[in-house]
């Protein structure tokens, strides 16, 4: 009999009744059953209140309604908590995304849910995930058009703005979202973020000194460049210090000036002096122009390296993005380095690099904009524009462009050579798209417009 | 019904001469177009068999009037062919690829067979074959003997705009037609043409389509004098000159004027064509004015294509002006009864509706929900008058139409351009209203980006009974406060419905019951939960419990208010800016209600009963805030005027010195940048580090004055309070109103172009302070010095600048993303593709999940469930 009453009031309060109310309730002999049939009267006449009567008679209909289908069946084995095995092995083969998946072993472990919970919690989980889907025929292309054009509005024009790193501009904002959509072959502002492999990262004049490997050095960098008029000669004069903290020695630029002008050059202790055969003064001064354009050292086109300290590792920005040879360097963590140049991911890492590449730098724009698009519509964007294995521009030369229907075509760019080419090439419009049946006005294929209904009248 | 036929594809192709004079109704011959009588002259451009426009008369080739003739072609026959313009390129392209004598290909049989195997397989899987046809141009052009019958080539020179010239001898357009007859089918094809629809020769006219009256209606002016169109021009010209090649070629003139009349012809019909071609001097009106002709006439925003047929005009729609009203539900429209009697939906009148039918048509079309038109069995449409409208409507029986006027609750598009999204158009229910402007409700202001300053909005009624369903269902405003953007509402409270609300729930503010039901007169709640505290014998109610009456039971949240700093250990309800809102079961335990709880965009409340409780009842909380908001702000009352900004005379004093302070330091900063003492930032000059420390320092002085300023202005200050709710301006707004406006900029630095060496004159040059690069530190209620206001003026400026040139900007981003996605569906196997079955994605956005089903992108939230089945509490992982 005691044991009963235990029961009861354990029942009651997983049912979201307070220890208090539970207690008073089987003290005045009421049990699960009872409780059930039982009117607010009923219970009120047990001592107490009206609200938490009230509050009674809602829990226990309230979880009844939802409840009673898992609860008969494991009403015993309801008390345990599940195990992290059970849990796994329920999860495991949930029509879910692998996403809410772990989402959800991380919740049920912490939570130690019952198995009737465990239960519960699955169904709704699947229910929701269904109720969330995507319809048939749903247009998603225009929504994320319209998803990602609309903010572009409220963007800001300025075109540089300081990102992370103060020191190094980036286009940002509109401007920087008609690039990607543009897919230019170079971003006008290129820049790597290199990360290195954790002796480096950890060590400030390692990385350092693998910045001075990567970082172009010319020669204005290393010193000053003049004419000798008198001499007919190209001078130039070294800094030693600057030699030795980019780890370059005179020697060695000598050489380099030597081999790329296919010059005489003379080393007289830190000053160069290049020869020209040629004795003209616009050649003297062409002269300058091509030795100043020399790489001495380091990658062409990162044109300035800054590190930073970011979550305990140091991390190299450049200015110029040179991903190919940036990798191959030592010390050059490859999977984490990236660059802003899309094009060069394509090449370098493919087509499916260069779309996720689109996807994160569109995202990364929209958000530093204090925009939230969904990412969904710019992974329909990248995955369109990279759908044949290359990066296509969104416009005339690209996409756009490239779309079957002569009509659609005509209708957005360059009208009249659209249709005399057609008629040369004895084109045919289908009639499938958006467009074209918008011109010929008839009802357009995507959405309510793609499925018919038949109404079968009785005989 | 009739059944719905499709148009199943369209194939385009070249006109042959044959099919151009078949399908002419009658040879034009003559350029002059009326008579004295003003009757169109026989095998003139106006010939009656061409269509007619002019009312009373019937056409001669199908019978119609004005309005079901759709007008017919007619044809010049040219004196000599002239090459088509479009093709200019083409023709040259295609002379230089193919022999001189024998016409055929420049290429070798393995090498065209090699060509046309590609080209077959490229077809095949319906690719673009641009580039193999490119490649074989080039190789044939390459060749210089004829593989076939060993001819050698000539080199061919291309004068724009249609001058071909073979070795120092001009090709006249009959040479080069000859020759291209001569190629045979066979190589057509590989010429990327399509033998059947496009021989090479066709584009070389012979005969020219005469476009049907209809397509060129001349209009008659006041004066009674008619104004023919451009095309008709450009025809004449091309008819006169056409007979005066004829004479004189019959009357054997000599090879010099007739090759000058040729080129004549060929201008005439290039600028027919197109009048914008370069190197041809444009045709041009009696006035000056350049002539549109047909290439004018499709191209371009306003061109055929884009201006009329992907836009059309549309019957059954208004626009006017917009105002709010906010006692209209969110989902309503109101409407003009000029309007609403202007606007008509069919009805089909069957037993069922005969009685209500009946009573539109005898109110007649003045007293309003009436009836404008009737059509009878006979399909004849009668006009309802005041006369005939008892008349009709005892007459009027099952299978009449009535076209009756638009009543409340009728469904309609309500629409405001420009349309970036699909929340641009959404269905709202009609009421209508007297006076002469739409109405709206301005909670939904944000998704049609509507204000009230002058903004006109359009309205469109549905006319078939799929289109209203698809109205109310699919385009509802209730089903739309979700964006499909972030999946978060895009409905929300606005200014006042914030500040209101704030007002309600900020602090203790008590209510006795007079009060209490006077704020909730607007909503449907009839009864007061029970009090929160009797004073006096007398009950109060809270702010809180008054707007927790809003709020559907059950409804369960935390989160933090727009006023909350992100503080390191948050006070949770012990918040001194009370910015730790709960809400159990619906009832509002503490926090203030701003817009991070109602607004668009931020609205968490809303969110959660739009996503837990239904749009239904979404809509009905939004109903009920708002207008409990209104009532509130109207009960405290709320105003802001120019003493708001004053701030006491110790403010003042403690602000002057910070400015003080400020100069002082940006002296110093000029000071060690002129010794030479100054440090360059790393990666920086010491030019751009001085202007980055002296802004540095400018922007900290305002800060610390705004600081002091909004210490001196509390809550009670309307602005202030404005602008902790979210509803309107920011504390910036104020302290620039009140304190100092601050450091104007151009590009994001401060002013430094103008005179030589400095801004303005009033300045010495090369000075670097701080007011004489733009900072203005007196306030707008102060009032700017005259240096200050010109560098506002400029700061202002620049801002105007980008928004006009962001919104153009933007729009072209937008009209490319559409036009390259429009035609992306989702396929019943959960694909995503395009109108040639390219698969884009496998599964929609990965997962396939519905972003405006989702929540903020999460489809499941999986901690709420677990919340609600175990009643854990749960942090966020
Ligand atoms: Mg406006
Ligand atoms: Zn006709
Ligand atoms: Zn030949
Ligand atoms: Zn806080």
């Amino acid at each position: 009999m005691r044991l009963a009453k235990k029961d009861t009031v354990k029942a009651l309060e997983r049912r979201g009744i307070d220890a208090k109310t539970a207690e008073t309730l089987c003290n005045a002999g009421f049990t699960m059953g009872k409780l059930k049939k039982a009117s607010i009267e009923d219970v009120m006449k047990a001592g107490i209140s009206k609200t938490s009567a009230g509050k009674v008679m809602e829990k226990l209909s309230k979880i009844d309604t939802k409840v009673t289908k898992t609860t008969k069946k494991v009403k015993k084995e309801e008390r345990g908590a599940v195990t992290p095995l059970l849990i796994d092995s329920k999860l495991k083969g949930l029509p879910l995304p692998l996403s809410i998946i772990d989402e959800l072993r991380t919740y049920l472990n912490k939570v130690k849910p019952t198995e009737a919970q465990l239960e519960r919690i699955l169904q709704m989980s699947v229910d929701a995930y269904e109720r969330a889907r995507i319809e048939p025929c749903e247009a998603v292309g225009i929504v994320a058009a319209q998803s990602i054009g609309e903010p572009g509005t409220q963007m800001t024009m300025r075109t540089f703005h300081y990102a992370g790193v103060a020191e190094i501009n980036v286009t940002l904002g509109l401007p920087r979202l008609i690039e990607i959509a543009d897919a230019r072959k170079v971003p006008s502002t290129p820049i790597m973020r290199i990360k290195l492999e954790p002796e480096y990262a950890r060590d400030r004049e390692k990385a350092r000194a693998l910045g001075w490997k990567i970082e172009e050095t010319n020669i204005i960098d290393v010193g000053s460049i003049a004419v000798d008029m008198a001499k007919m000669q190209v001078v130039i004069e070294l800094n030693e210090k600057i030699l030795s903290r980019r780890n370059i020695t005179a020697e060695e630029i000598a050489k380099k000036v030597g081999a790329e002008t296919n010059l005489d050059v003379q080393l007289e202790g830190l000053k160069l002096t290049v020869n020209p055969g040629r004795h003209s003064y616009r050649g003297l001064l062409q002269l300058v122009e091509d030795v100043k354009g020399i790489t001495l050292k380091g990658v062409k086109g990162i044109h300035r390296i800054i590190i930073r300290k970011e979550n305990g590792e140091y991390v190299l920005y450049t200015e110029g993005s040179a991903l190919k040879r940036v990798l191959q360097f030592e010390g050059v963590n490859a999977s984490r380095t990236k660059t802003n140049n899309i094009n060069e991911i394509a090449e370098v890492l493919g087509i499916e690099a260069a779309r996720n590449a689109i996807i994160s730098e569109a995202m990364d724009t929209l958000r530093e904009q204090g925009l939230e698009v969904d990412i969904r519509h710019i992974m329909l964007v990248a995955d369109m524009v990279t759908a044949e294995g290359e990066v296509k521009q969104i416009g005339r030369h690209g996409v756009a462009g490239e779309k079957a229907s002569v009509l659609s075509r005509a209708a957005f760019e360059v009208t009249v050579n659209h249709l005399l080419d057609a008629g040369v090439k004895g084109h045919v419009d289908e009639l499938a798209g958006v467009t074209e049946n918008v011109i010929v006005g008839q009802p357009i294929q995507l959405g309510t417009g793609d499925v018919e209904l038949m109404y079968k009248a009785k005989e | 019904m009739t059944e719905l036929k499709r148009i199943g594809r369209i194939k385009f192709g070249l006109l042959s001469p044959q099919e151009v004079r078949k399908m002419s109704a009658t040879k034009i011959i003559t350029a002059d177009t009326y008579d004295s009588d003003g009757f169109p002259i026989e095998m003139g451009l106006m010939d009656p068999r061409l269509g007619v426009i002019d009312p009373g008369l019937r056409c001669r080739t199908c019978g119609g009037r004005p309005g079901e003739c759709p007008g017919h072609f007619g044809h010049i026959e040219l004196a000599a062919p002239v090459a088509h313009i479009g093709f200019a390129k083409l023709i040259r392209k295609i002379l230089q690829a193919t022999c001189r004598k024998c016409g055929r290909l420049l290429l070798g049989e393995e090498a065209k067979k090699k060509y046309q195997d590609d080209i077959k397989k490229l077809k095949k899987i319906k690719r673009s074959t641009d580039d193999v046809i490119k490649d074989m141009f080039k190789d044939s052009i390459k060749t210089g003997v004829c593989p076939h019958c060993g001819e050698e080539q000539k080199d061919i020179k291309f004068e724009k705009p249609t001058t071909y010239i073979e070795e120092g001898h001009k090709l006249m357009p009959s040479d080069i037609r000859d020759r291209l007859e001569r190629i045979p089918d066979d190589d057509v094809e590989l010429l990327g043409m399509d033998a059947s629809n496009a021989r090479p020769e066709w584009i070389i006219l012979t005969v020219l389509p005469v476009p049907p009256v209809t397509a060129r209606p001349s209009i008659t002016l006041e004066s009674g004098q008619r104004s023919e169109d451009d095309l008709t021009h450009k025809l004449v010209d091309i008819i006169r000159i056409n007979q005066r090649f004829q004479e004189n070629r019959e009357a054997g003139a000599p090879q010099l004027i007739i090759e000058d009349l040729w080129e004549l012809l060929q201008y005439h019909v290039t600028t027919f064509l197109d009048n914008e071609v370069s190197g041809v001097p444009p045709a041009r009106h009696r006035s000056g004015r350049p002539l549109k002709t047909l290439s004018q006439r499709l191209k371009g925003k306003e061109g055929r294509f884009r201006g009329s047929l992907s836009g059309k005009r549309v019957n059954f729609s208004a626009r006017t002006v917009i105002s709010p009203d906010p006692n209209l539900d969110i989902d309503e429209v109101g409407v003009p009864v000029e309007i609403a009697k202007e606007m008509t939906i069919t009805m089909n009148v069957t037993p069922l509706n005969i009685k209500e039918c009946k009573e539109y048509v005898r109110r007649g079309p003045e007293r309003h929900p009436g009836a404008n038109y009737v059509k009878r069995l006979d399909g004849q449409r009668i006009k309802v008058t005041d006369r005939n409208c008892e008349e009709l409507a005892e007459m009027l029986g099952p299978g009449w139409k009535v076209d009756r006027q638009l009543k409340d609750g009728d469904a309609v598009l309500f629409n405001r351009q420009p349309s970036l999204h699909r929340m641009s158009i959404m269905a709202h229910k009609v009421k209508v209203m007297p006076h002469k402007t739409f109405r709206l409700n301005p909670t939904v202001c944000p998704p049609y980006n509507a204000d009230f300053d002058g903004d006109e909005m359009n309205l469109h009624v549905p006319q078939t009974e799929e289109a209203r369903a698809e109205a109310r269902i699919l385009i509802a405003v209730e089903g739309n406060m979700l964006s499909p953007r972030f999946g978060g509402p895009i409905i929300g409270g606005i200014h006042d419905h914030i500040t209101g609300l704030f007002l309600l729930t900020r602090g203790t503010t008590l209510f006795d019951e007079n009060d209490a039901l006077e704020l909730l007169r607007k909503s449907h709640i009839k009864n007061l939960p029970k009090p929160a505290i009797y004073e006096n014998d007398k009950p109060y109610w809270t702010g809180r419990q008054i707007f927790s009456l809003m709020l559907p039971k059950g409804l369960d949240l935390t989160y933090r208010a727009k006023a909350c700093e992100n503080c390191d250990v948050c006070k949770k309800s012990e918040c001194e800016k009370d910015a730790y809102v709960v809400i159990k079961n619906g009832e509002l335990l503490c926090g203030t209600i701003d817009e991070k709880a109602i607004g668009a965009f931020t609205g968490q409340v809303l969110d959660r009963i739009v996503k837990e409780f239904g749009p239904a009842e979404g809509k009905k909380f939004l109903d009920n805030a708002t207008r409990l908001a209104i009532r509130v702000i109207m009960h405290f009352g709320f105003s802001f005027g120019i003493d708001d900004e004053d701030i006491p005379q110790e403010a003042q004093s403690q602000i002057y010195e910070i400015m003080m302070e400020a100069e002082k330091k940006v002296k110093r900063l000029i000071d060690a940048y002129e010794i030479g003492e100054l440090d360059a930032l790393p990666g920086r000059t010491i030019d751009e580090t001085l202007e980055m420390k002296i802004m540095e320092e400018l922007g900290k002085a305002r800060d610390q004055a705004g600081n002091i300023a909004s210490q001196h202005l509390g809550l009670d200050n309307s602005a202030v309070a404005m602008a902790i709710s979210g509803a309107r301006g920011s504390v910036l707004n104020l302290t620039q109103m009140s304190t100092c406006v601050g450091q104007q900029s151009v590009r994001g630095e401060r002013i430094t172009r103008g005179y030589d060496e400095r801004t303005l004159p009033h300045f010495k040059k090369r000075d670097l302070g701080a007011a004489a690069k733009g900072f203005v530190k007196c306030s707008y209620k102060k009032g700017l010095s005259p240096t200050e206001f010109f560098f506002h003026a400029i700061g202002g400026r620049e801002g105007l600048v980008d928004t006009a040139v962001r919104t153009s900007q933007s729009g072209y981003l937008q009209r490319r993303l559409i036009n390259a996605l429009q035609d992306l569906e989702v396929k019943y196997d959960g694909t995503v593709r395009d109108t040639r079955g390219l698969i884009v994605q496998f599964e929609y956005g990965e997962d396939g999940i519905d972003p405006s089903k989702s929540d903020y992108g999460k489809s499941v939230n999986v901690r709420r469930i677990v919340q609600n089945v175990t009643g854990q509490d749960l942090a966020e992982v």
